[in-house]
């Protein structure tokens, strides 16, 4: 009995440790567990892969740097399949703090595809207003991007030359860390008709699979597990890859702690309750 | 060399931030308190160069648009709220906001969550495949959740069992959030480890 009492007791820097140890070994030795994509990812990735030559997607950066992690690999392995199948991203962001990440991803996976600023792809940085910009969109962008992350004027560059509205994306991507996705999906979506797909963190996942289930999004990549799937799909292991056998590892230790610690607390529970009898 | 001093600035900090896991300290307020300040600041220079410069300064000094002063004065006097004097102009720029919110919210709600979920849980239930059975707990799910919340009745007999059905679908509910928040705090102690390790270490070996 007094093991289990020790158990319920355990300082928690115990399973800090433990924790830190099971990520850590797996990134250093690199075993090998299977990946295997599921049908929402695959629904993204198919539905961007049949897309014509030159078709133009939008992609919204909602997220910051404490989700970075999750976010991140998904969006350099979505840039890469946009360039390899010439399709053309448009970025936008609504998460101030995530202007950085998007650019960065963004310059890094041109420069690697030889992709051509202002022709391939370009990068329309924040602008305010959620509801009121996505609503606007639906009408003409260049009342809220009349210029570029760099205030150059939109209209000076060629990809933009085709582009007004909802009508001209064959899809838009929302990256989400919060809860800016509810928004595309009610105004974008509901409004205006447009195709969504959402890469969510994992945190905001299980809340958004009932809009896939009414098709009213093609896909959700969901946080770290996704964005591996997505890699997988893309033939390009990267980082969400590099993390995922630390990911199991982890669940399978926190589901022992969690075991351990439901016996235990049933354990001492009888035990008072026994005490308290006598 | 910028990015190398960057790199070394950056785990100083995780580790200061990872230092709180082994008790509060001055490293972690430290860390923390230039956390804050930082996003502060970052904010205030993304919000001065990407809305009020372009959407504000540029098109009036530039395009002549004057009109532009109109939600400028309705931005500027949402501050008054800073002076109980004269706070009461305030309301003015809440009541356009709130207005603005609920005319766009209850279209987009109609629209974008309502009859698309409605549509969605009218689903076929005649064959015997598994997409039939789907449905079917779909429905059954979607009704005994709805029963949990009538709170009109007291939840007794045949209520009251629909109500305990709806209560273990939210549960399950419950315990997927939870699996995928374990999985989203892992994932961000990954990325963490992951650069310390090979970005971090990788500038001394």
């Amino acid at each position: 009995m007094k093991i289990f009492e020790k158990m319920s007791r355990i300082d928690r820097r115990y399973i800090y440790i433990l924790i830190a140890a099971v990520v850590i070994v797996p990134l250093l030795l690199k075993p090998k567990l299977p990946i295997i994509p599921t049908k929402p990812v695959k629904d993204i990735f198919d539905y961007v892969e049949n897309l014509p030559e030159g078709s133009n997607i939008l992609i919204s950066i909602d997220y910051d740097a404490a989700s970075m992690p999750e976010q991140q690999p998904f969006l350099e392995a979505l840039l890469r399949q946009c360039f390899r199948n010439n399709l053309k991203p448009v970025m936008l962001v609504q998460w101030q703090l995530g202007a950085p990440l998007g650019t960065q991803g963004l310059e890094k996976i041109a420069k690697e595809c030889n992709a051509e600023y202002g022709v391939d792809y370009i990068n329309l940085g924040y602008r305010p207003g959620y509801v009121a910009q996505m609503v606007g969109i639906g009408r003409e962008i260049r009342d809220y991007f009349a210029v570029d992350y760099k205030n150059v004027s939109v209209d000076s560059f060629p990809i933009m030359k085709n582009i007004h509205n909802y009508n001209d994306f064959a899809l838009l991507v929302g990256l989400e860390a919060g809860a800016t996705y509810l928004l595309w999906v009610e105004y974008a979506g509901g409004r205006f008709k447009q195709k969504i797909a959402l890469a969510l963190n994992a945190v905001s996942a299980p809340d958004a699979y009932y809009f896939y289930q009414s098709k009213q999004i093609i896909g959700i990549v969901g946080g770290m597990k996704g964005a591996a799937e997505y890699e997988m799909l893309e033939n390009k292991p990267d980082l969400a890859v590099a993390g995922m056998a630390s990911q199991s590892y982890s669940h399978i230790l926190i589901i022992i702690f969690i075991i351990f610690g439901n016996i235990a607390f049933f354990v001492e529970k009888n035990r008072m309750k026994k005490e308290g009898g006598k | 060399m910028a990015t190398i001093i960057g790199i070394w600035i950056a785990a100083g900090l995780t580790l200061f931030i990872y230092s709180f896991l082994y008790k509060d300290n001055h490293f972690y307020k430290f860390a923390e308190h230039l956390y804050v300040g930082i996003t502060a600041g970052y904010w205030l220079i993304y919000t001065w160069a990407y809305t009020i410069q372009p959407m504000l300064l540029d098109p009036i000094i530039k395009n002549k648009e004057f009109i532009l002063i109109i939600p400028a004065f309705f931005g500027i006097i949402m501050l008054t709220r800073w002076f109980p004097s004269i706070s009461w102009l305030s309301r003015w720029s809440i009541a356009f906001t709130v207005g603005i919110g609920a005319g766009l919210g209850v279209t987009g709600s109609i629209q974008g969550f309502i009859l698309p979920q409605l549509r969605s849980t009218i689903l076929p239930i005649t064959g015997f495949d598994f997409a039939t059975f789907n449905n079917l707990l779909i429905i059954f799910g979607v009704i005994t959740t709805l029963v949990y919340f009538y709170f009109s009745k007291e939840h007794r007999g045949v209520l009251g069992q629909g109500a305990k059905i709806g209560m273990t679908f939210i549960m399950i509910a419950f315990g997927a959030s939870f699996g995928y928040t374990v999985m989203a705090r892992i994932s961000l102690l990954i990325g963490r480890i992951y650069f310390l390790m090979f970005d971090w270490l990788g500038t001394i070996f």
